[in-house]
């Protein structure tokens, strides 16, 4: 019996999971999850903990429920990949062999590669970033708040400037908006990453008074002061800091000496194979591949490494390309909410910003659960 | 004396919109020692005027953009 190890029990770990045991019959390979917490986190939420709009605990569901039975969960860290004897080893010594293994095991953050982060920053990168960030917001009085990215590559790239929209909004309806400078830097050349949506942001920026600096990349925090200095040898004060921390590519992939220098898997764009291992394919936040770091990119890959490791078992051409598909949904408050849709050939092309994809992007975070882990959708 | 070009840092964003070829200099020069040089590669035209713009900001030096065959290497060499 063939065996598939999947890494990593988020969107990617968990479709590639249901995909296969659709696909496979039961005699034709044994398929395993192996997830550090065996808690599967819905993060495009934390934005909205950190506004008081979303519980916590909504955003987390137990793995194992969402797995298709004969999918074996095993909760464990995997600390060792060994590409050339096909097997993965777990923090408690167990072995895994595998015929494919599928990595998916996320971005990681690392706080403590930039200077005076750790005790200054608050984020929404973690769902305990997130709590705390929303105390830190209720007990806010006026002042400066900074939102801002460590370093990039980060997370959904939208996130930062809807970060600053929803700031807008929740000190509007708090009633002390005009107590409160909203300063947005960007490391880019514009506040949005994806040019044909820059202007609408732009424009949302102004209407509602949001400040915003180009071409900040952050060098340090100086906590005393309570600045931040960038790269390129500009100074800024805060009273308030919302940076996105520093992120690095999977841990395992690092110690196992198969990432790049920033700890990300060196992935083909198309198939979704490593470069190095064609045995071994990587999907979503983890690797390389030059799409936005997302939960949609995430599924769609997933789709791709499911139809070839299927292939790959059966001995078949495995015909399967992942073609940049990325779409987003971002929240821009006062109910109003742009979606965008891209992939390798085609640049968004941005609706107006309005009411439908404000409720297209609440009604995604409601049927998620439901529908995209189980791969159905 | 110029770093020959197998010396240099070669930052491929070919496939990528913009901003990933700028993010990936970013992310090069970050890394990067004073006085090496980069090379990133970029398919976007919006790279153009992204780059050269963020590199005078940043105070580095473009000594030179290459036209090749689909995309363009812009040559960088990181100054402090």
């Amino acid at each position: 019996m063939k065996k598939v190890v999947i890494l990593g029990g988020g969107v990617a770990g968990t479709i590639v999971a249901n995909l296969l045991a659709k696909k496979l019959r039961p005699d034709e390979a044994e398929i395993t999850v192996v997830d550090k917490t065996g808690r599967h986190v819905y993060q495009p939420g934390f934005v909205y903990v950190a506004f008081e709009r979303q519980k916590p605990e909504k955003l987390v569901h137990d793995e194992r429920k969402l797995l298709r039975k004969r999918v074996k969960l095993v909760v464990g860290e995997a600390v060792k990949i060994d590409a050339e004897g096909k097997e993965v080893t777990l923090a408690d010594g167990k072995v895994l062999e595998y015929d494919r293994l599928v990595v998916a095991l996320g971005a990681r953050l690392t706080p403590d590669e930039l200077p005076g982060y750790n005790g200054a920053a608050h984020h929404f990168y973690s769902l305990e970033g997130a709590v705390e960030l929303r105390k830190a917001l209720e007990s806010f009085r006026g002042g400066k708040i900074v939102v801002t990215v460590a370093s990039v590559p980060y997370k959904c790239p939208p996130a930062p400037s809807e970060a600053a929209c929803q700031l807008d909004y929740y000190f509007t309806k708090r009633r002390m908006r005009d107590k409160v400078d909203i300063h947005f830097l960007s490391p880019l050349s514009r506040i949005f990453p994806l040019e044909p949506v820059n202007p609408v942001v732009e424009k949302v920026f102004t209407e509602h008074n949001v400040r915003f600096t180009i071409f900040f990349n952050a060098e340090s925090i100086d906590p005393k002061a309570k600045t931040v200095n960038s790269i390129e040898g500009e100074t800024v004060p805060y009273d308030l800091l919302v940076m996105v921390p520093p992120h690095r590519g999977a841990k395992v992939v690092e110690d196992s000496g198969l990432g790049d220098r920033g700890g990300w898997l060196p992935t083909d764009k198309a198939t979704l194979r490593t470069k190095a291992h064609p045995d071994i394919f990587a999907a979503g936040d983890c690797t390389d591949v030059p799409v936005s770091k997302s939960g949609a990119a995430a599924h769609f890959q997933a789709k791709v490494i499911a139809a070839s490791v299927v292939a790959d078992l059966r001995a078949e051409p495995a015909t399967a390309r992942y073609d940049g598909h990325v779409m987003c949904y971002c929240d821009a408050g006062y109910h109003k909410g742009i979606a965008m849709s891209f992939d390798y050939e085609h640049p968004p092309v941005p609706p107006p910003l309005g009411l439908k994809d404000w409720l297209g992007k609440r009604f995604l975070n409601r049927v998620y659960w439901l529908l995209v882990p189980a791969g159905r959708v | 004396m110029a770093a020959s070009a197998s010396q240099r840092i070669i930052l491929d964003a070919r496939g990528s919109f913009c901003p990933g070829p700028l993010m990936e200099l970013i992310r090069g020069i970050r890394q990067a020692k004073a006085g090496e040089e980069l090379e990133v590669w970029s398919s976007d035209q919006g790279s153009r005027k992204d780059i050269p713009f963020w590199i005078q900001k940043a105070g580095h030096q473009l000594l030179g953009v290459v036209e090749e065959q689909g995309y363009a290497r812009f040559i960088v060499k990181k100054l402090k």
